[in-house]
């Protein structure tokens, strides 16, 4: 079995315009940014994406926006990317805003088989209610809403309680950007930029994950594999220039002198 | 005179104790790990995948895979773990984390809560917070008592579209703390000279008192 392609073009050669993309990263931290610059590429537009966030003007998902490839978001914050207002707020952007534990629950859900699920997040809401503002018109109207979910009471240990309805999603193409992987698409993701990208990965119909160290089956120790291979269909493995290549969007740090204080609770 | 931003920190760090799960919301919240006392350790969640969020990194050791909710540079503390979007919900959904700490727009006398929207204005997202409020066992809002145009901020009913319904246990603010019971807010703390009555002023919603003069 081996998974590996040989470039970033043909990793996503078959992705079609008017697709459904799940893109793994949170801010900017562990987005697949290689793979994003090839559909930019590819020319492909159309483009619905479901991912936490929409990268910022330069960098990540804002590369598509930017150049107006995407036609609907899903995500639950986007206040990075002025375009992405510009866009929302002229009506040439529908977006889909959803509670970020929800968004990720919705994912995890398409990718394993369960197609909706009950929560309390959003219940008394205008997520559980309906009227959130999907897509503008070019007056600054609201043109499409949210519509209202369905909703049930359940026994919970606190009493019975109200939930809301959510729908899993599932993708055709799942994005995702690991460590370290193998040639069977074992993946292990690396500190916080894990977050979205197991769960992107699981609601492709077709995932392909670009990672910063191929290696060989058998290498990556079984007990430590964050996400199993059958999970992703396709590996790219990135040049050291293109693995290197991430950015920080709040550098914060603090003074040297304090290094041996210990703080933060 | 009223708490200065340090002070409120200060006192919301008193709410914690030595073991528990915190999540804290972005700016003010975030100061309130500078106060806890040295034998209280808490581990701090941070909703994008992390238990045990350390200090800001030295200059020079800052990693781009290693970011807080706010997307700022961190580091972690001994005995941290770091997990996937969708565990990191279940475990604020499933009740795991002992208390969150977060700002607010406007909070009513039923503990109803606005923080992410105000219509007309550009929409960001609600992130995390529609989560957290219905999971986190103990929702504390940390915020100044009025708005900047002097507008109350702690409500008979919100005007802004709800993050949650009923999901305050705490507000602490500038003037004072104030619980959400199912009576209605009862003011149970006055910052240092601040009067009672000042506190009402301040507060568009009845409020009973569980001072003893």
């Amino acid at each position: 079995m081996d998974k590996v392609v040989s470039s970033a073009a043909e990793a996503v050669a078959d992705v079609a315009s008017g697709s459904t993309l799940a893109v793994g990263g949170f801010g900017l931290c562990g987005i697949p940014s290689v793979l994003i610059r090839a559909l930019l590429d590819l020319g492909v537009d159309d483009l619905e994406v479901v991912s936490n966030n929409a990268g910022v003007d330069d960098w990540g998902l804002g590369l598509l926006l930017g150049a107006g490839r995407l036609r609907r978001v899903v995500a639950s914050y986007v206040g990075e990317n002025k375009e992405f207002a510009r866009q929302y707020l002229a009506g040439e952007l529908e977006v889909e805003l959803t509670p970020q534990g929800t968004l990720a629950e919705r994912m995890r859900a398409g990718g394993t088989g369960i197609p909706a699920f009950y929560t309390a997040t959003g219940v008394g809401t205008q997520v559980a209610e309906g009227g959130l503002p999907w897509r503008y018109d070019s007056e600054g109207a609201v043109a499409v809403a949210s519509p209202a979910k369905p909703t049930a009471r359940f026994d919970t240990v606190d009493g019975e309680k109200e939930f809301v309805l959510e729908r899993a999603i599932v993708a055709d193409v799942g994005l995702v950007r690991a460590w370290k992987g193998d040639r069977h698409g074992n993946l292990v993701f690396r500190s916080a930029a894990r977050n979205f990208n197991p769960l992107a990965a699981m609601c492709g119909r077709v995932t392909v994950a670009e990672v910063e160290h191929l290696v060989e089956p058998g290498e990556l120790d079984p007990n430590e594999v964050h996400l199993p291979g059958v999970f992703v269909h396709r590996v790219l493995e990135l040049a050291p220039d293109e693995r290197d290549d991430k950015r920080i969007e709040k550098r914060t740090v603090r003074p040297a002198a304090d290094a041996a204080r210990t703080e933060g609770a | 005179m009223a708490w200065n931003r340090d002070q409120m920190a200060a006192r919301a760090a008193a709410e914690l104790s030595d073991g528990m799960y915190v999540n804290l919301g972005i700016g003010l919240p975030t100061l309130v790990p500078n106060f806890v006392d040295d034998d209280v350790e808490l581990v701090l969640q941070s909703e994008n995948g992390i238990l045990g969020v350390g200090a800001y990194p030295v200059e020079g050791a800052e990693d781009p895979d290693l970011v807080n909710a706010g997307k700022e540079t961190v580091t972690v503390r001994p005995g941290a773990s770091f997990f996937d979007s969708a565990l990191s919900f279940g475990m604020i959904r499933g009740g795991k984390i002992d208390a969150a700490i977060l700002g607010a727009m406007q909070v009513s006398a039923t503990g109803d809560l606005a923080n992410w929207m105000i219509p007309g204005k550009m929409v960001k997202g609600m992130g995390g917070a529609m989560d957290l409020v219905h999971g986190a066992k103990k929702v504390i809002v940390l915020m100044e008592h009025v708005a900047r145009d002097g507008s109350h901020k702690i409500v008979a009913e919100c005007s802004l579209p709800y993050t949650g319904r009923g999901v305050v246990q705490r507000i602490i603010t500038d003037l004072a703390v104030i619980d959400v019971t199912p009576d209605g807010l009862v003011l149970v703390e006055l910052a240092p000279d601040v009067t009672e009555e000042q506190v009402r002023d301040a507060t568009g919603a009845p409020l009973r008192t569980a001072l003893t003069v």
